[in-house]
């Protein structure tokens, strides 16, 4: 197999385009993807900030790594979830991987300022990593906010979205499927939600990493063993193999011809602050207070918040 | 060949070479569309050959938080 462009010895191979790349060429490539999605979605305006949400993975790294590469002005928000030695290892990863390209890096330590993820879904009778979805969304969209980013971006690939959309299928979620989408709008409490990944697999964004040289933690969460998103994408993958392309055929045509159908027929609940911590929400008090309340942490007070600041050159 | 996978729980295998690195991933039960196979600082295509003294990573790419 040989790269397309230059006819060298192929680096990877992208069955879902019948093409191979040399490691050159598919750098660039990877790039172009970013690009692509960035301008077909309107992801970033010029002049915007970026808050990039990291998880130490490889996803959320290379999603960081391309975004500077690409001259966005991007800092990371990390999340300590408190989820044991996982959680040290991730934050150590997300750590040397700032120094390493003199960003700027977010600490927001759940643990420290809470319980730990696990704790507190235990404590509210929640399945982790429902909780887990929660409290970042909860504070990636806070953080941005209050420090003055326009743009939280994560590292969802086309993997992440297309088992998302089964699972969401398979229970024909409405509400989620009219509001999935590669950017959530900015609206009165948010900031415009980005995934620049979308037109790359997982495959892709893991191959990217390791060519980029990127150290990012390996290990799954423990947290996630047996999650649900994760037989989806097997089973996507299996699919995958046989017929190369169906991921992306199978996301694309619902954005492109299905979600703007489920869009006009769920308009969403109006939005007020909670009356807890001030954060947007369609209920009372909002899902992340609620959260706290029935785990029984610091129930009834603001939420505030200590965003500590891990500025890169500080550690060089 | 040496092929280590070190996700979930390290494991190591031992092949027979020459082999299509296609062949070599499903030998070890893994689907081609979801892992990365390294050797050294290079990445590997499916169809490159491995000989029989080669040594291989399989890397897992799927993670499942989201």
């Amino acid at each position: 197999m040989r790269c397309r462009k230059c006819r060298a010895p192929a680096w990877l191979d992208l069955p879902r385009h019948r093409t191979a790349f040399c490691r050159e060429h598919f750098l660039d490539y990877f790039r172009d993807q970013v690009t692509r999605a960035i301008r077909e979605w309107r992801m970033i305006c010029p002049g915007e900030r970026v808050l990039v949400a990291v998880s130490g993975g490889k996803d959320s790294l290379a999603l960081w790594d391309v975004l500077l590469e690409l001259g966005y002005p991007a800092d990371g928000l990390f999340i300590g979830l408190g989820i044991g030695g996982y959680s040290s290892r991730s934050r150590e990863k997300t750590l040397a991987f700032a120094r390493s390209r003199g960003a700027k890096l977010l600490v927001v330590d759940l643990e420290e300022r809470w319980k730990g993820v696990e704790e507190l879904a235990r404590r509210a009778r929640r399945v982790p990593c429902s909780a887990c979805g929660l409290v970042k969304r909860y504070l990636f969209n806070r953080v941005a906010r209050e420090e003055g980013y326009e743009v939280v971006a994560t590292g969802h690939n086309l993997d992440d979205e297309a088992a998302s959309l089964l699972g969401n299928v398979l229970r024909w979620q409405t509400g989620y499927l009219a509001r999935q989408s590669p950017v959530l709008p900015e609206e009165e409490g948010f900031a415009r939600k980005v995934k620049p990944l979308v037109r790359l697999t997982e495959r892709e964004t893991a191959a990217y990493a390791f060519t980029r040289g990127i150290d990012y933690v390996l290990e799954e969460c423990p947290l996630a063993a047996g999650a649900s998103s994760l037989l989806y994408k097997e089973v996507l993958n299996r699919l995958e193999l046989e017929s190369p392309g169906t991921k992306q055929q199978f996301l694309q045509g619902f954005l492109e011809r299905v979600r703007p159908w489920f869009e006009e027929k769920e308009a969403g609940p109006e939005l007020r602050p909670c009356l807890t911590c001030g954060q947007p929400t369609t209920a009372g008090v909002c899902a992340f207070c609620r959260l706290l309340e029935r785990a029984g942490v610091k129930s009834g007070e603001s939420p505030d918040l200590e965003v500590k600041g891990e500025e890169a050159a500080s550690f060089g | 060949m040496r092929v280590k996978v070190p996700i979930p729980e390290p494991r190591e295998y031992r092949i027979p070479g020459p082999k299509r690195v296609e062949e070599v991933v499903r030998e070890v039960g893994l689907n081609p569309e979801s892992v990365i196979v390294i050797r050294g600082e290079s990445l590997l295509p499916r169809d490159a050959l491995l000989e029989d003294e080669a040594e291989i990573e399989i890397r897992p790419a799927i993670s499942g938080g989201m």
